[in-house]
């Protein structure tokens, strides 16, 4: 589905976020990017979809190479790839429901973009979301009256109305609280699940991570320093990310994680759509 | 109790922190002061003259003359024309421009272009314009129409392009993630953002070419500002001060209309 071979980057200051950086995604699966402020997480995310351009290496989403489209067939690359952020970068005087449909604009003509004319089955579409995202009945409600924790619904919504071949997500859960962020990382994973559509996940929190990710990868110092299963990640692996620390509390005790997730249901059921 | 004294005292970092620079710079501006003062070389005698010739032409100016209100209306109408003809072409003129002088969205050669036409039109004021155009196009409202469309242009175009750069760019970003193309990343990122403060702007924009279309009339460019310029230098002060009176009230017209519409787009 997506691999990555040899990824570089050094930015004109100098920097070099990616240095080298070689991985696969060959089934649908969420994966959390771990790694310190600077590692090069959100510079990994950003190149799959060219915001950033690489400085060397091949990127392929379904066989075909991202690194070397022109900008025309990037643009259409880029309709299979939906981002999610950690401001949720909602345009703030847009309705709801302009939000959701700006993920098919790479669909529709410059008029029907105008006149906010959308085929009836991309309507249907961003209702069906709306409802699915927990948020019936705000389609006509502006972006900049909603909560933080609404915002990222209607990020993680707008993404999928790209109906995407891969989820590119940064931060998700950076701006929210924790409960709010938990409920964010619970749907997100549900709905990648449920479409089969592999996530890169840039997240902070190890916990989160180690919760909701069916694989980890950590960056360190630009390069990949582990990639395995949520419950390889130890205290030599977290310190290979991060540097020298007392890793005992953040180290999830795998007896809790059934209980955990019981109560997380519970407690999900119960505020639905309320968050 | 830690061995070091703890300091019980603290002052802000100065602002030039080497007392030579600082104090030379104080006597160096009380010098200044000084100097111009004293080379301002006030005619005193001739002010002396000047103020029985002032209260002469206040005393023939009441009562105000509005005999010839024809002449008065006629000018008064082809101001607010003026402004609002200029206001129109000069809001749509701003757009392109305000988007090639935005840094975030032009390329540097085109962004350039676009800052330097913004300098230029900025540097000189209204009435230097407006003796251009009377120059080329002759005396009239033609020349007074096009030297507002050029301020009013480079006016709100200097606010949209400054508008345009302060956007925060993740919703660019996110648009622009999605596929879109630059003009659909223009109509939905950055045109719902903008669009309140472009309407406030050319609003005010349009009060201020109220004011200023009695202003370049008086170099010759039509409506009011000639007709009183007219008044003036045939000593008419009655029908002045009448056109005056007419002005104030259209300003404040024009002030309420602006303060009005503006206080509707929040």
């Amino acid at each position: 589905m997506l691999s990555i071979t040899d990824l570089s980057k050094v930015y004109k200051t100098g920097t070099r976020a990616l240095d080298g950086v070689s991985l696969t995604v060959d089934k649908p699966q969420v994966v959390a990017i771990i790694g310190s402020s600077g590692a090069g997480k959100s510079t990994l995310i950003r190149c799959i979809n060219r915001l950033v351009e690489p400085t060397a290496g091949q990127i392929c989403l379904n066989d075909l190479d991202v690194t070397t489209l022109s900008r025309r067939e990037l643009r259409k690359a880029r309709r299979r790839m939906g981002m999610i952020f950690q401001e949720y970068n909602l345009v703030e005087r847009l309705t709801v429901m302009e939000n959701l449909l700006s993920g098919r604009l790479g669909y529709v003509s410059l008029w029907q973009a105008y006149r906010r004319n959308y085929p009836p089955h991309d309507i249907a579409a961003a209702f069906e979301l709306l409802d699915r995202v927990g948020l019936n009945g705000y389609q006509d409600t502006r972006a900049d009256e909603l909560s933080g924790g609404q915002r990222q619904r209607v990020g993680i919504a707008r993404a999928l109305m790209q109906q995407p071949d891969l989820l590119l997500v940064d931060e998700p859960t950076a701006s929210l609280d924790p409960k709010t962020s938990r409920q964010i990382m619970r749907l997100l994973c549900e709905l990648a699940q449920e479409r089969g559509t592999p996530a890169l996940v840039n997240i902070h929190d190890v916990g989160l991570a180690q919760d909701f990710s069916d694989r980890i990868i950590g960056l360190s110092g630009a390069k990949i320093v582990f990639d395995g299963h949520p419950s390889e990640l130890d205290a030599n692996a977290l310190t290979a990310i991060y540097g020298e620390e007392d890793w005992s509390a953040t180290i999830r005790k795998v007896e809790d994680e059934d209980t955990k997730r019981e109560n997380d249901m519970k407690t999900f059921e119960q505020e639905g759509a309320a968050g | 109790m830690s061995a070091r004294a703890t300091p019980t005292t603290w002052k802000p970092p100065r602002l030039i922190a080497h007392p030579y620079y600082r104090h030379g710079f104080t006597i160096l501006a009380i010098a200044y002061l000084i100097w111009s003062v004293g080379s301002l070389d006030i005619d005193w005698t001739r002010a002396s003259h000047g103020l029985p010739r002032a209260a002469d032409m206040f005393a023939r100016m009441v009562p105000p003359d509005f005999g010839r209100w024809q002449l008065l209306v006629k000018g008064m109408i082809e101001s607010v024309q003026m402004a609002l003809a200029a206001s129109l072409f000069g809001m749509m003129l701003a757009i392109p421009l305000g988007l090639c002088a935005a840094r975030n969205l032009a390329p540097l050669p085109v962004y350039l272009v676009g800052r330097a036409l913004l300098a230029i039109t900025r540097t000189f004021h209204e009435v230097i314009i407006a003796i251009f155009f009377v120059k080329i196009f002759g005396f009239g409202p033609l020349a007074g129409i096009l030297t507002l469309v050029v301020a009013s242009m480079s006016f709100i175009g200097k606010m949209l392009a400054e508008d345009i750069e302060n956007l925060p760019p993740g919703q660019m970003e996110a648009v622009r993630a999605t596929g879109a193309s630059f003009p659909k990343m223009l109509l939905y990122a950055i045109q719902p953002q903008i669009l309140p403060r472009y309407l406030g702007v050319s609003i005010y924009r349009l009060d201020a070419n109220i004011r200023h279309s009695t202003v370049v009339g008086i170099v010759g460019a039509g409506g009011i500002g000639q007709v009183l310029a007219a008044s003036f230098s045939r000593y008419d002060y009655d029908f002045s001060l009448a056109i005056l009176i007419t002005i104030v009230a259209l300003v404040f017209l024009g002030e309420f209309f602006s303060h009005w519409v503006r206080a509707r787009l929040r």
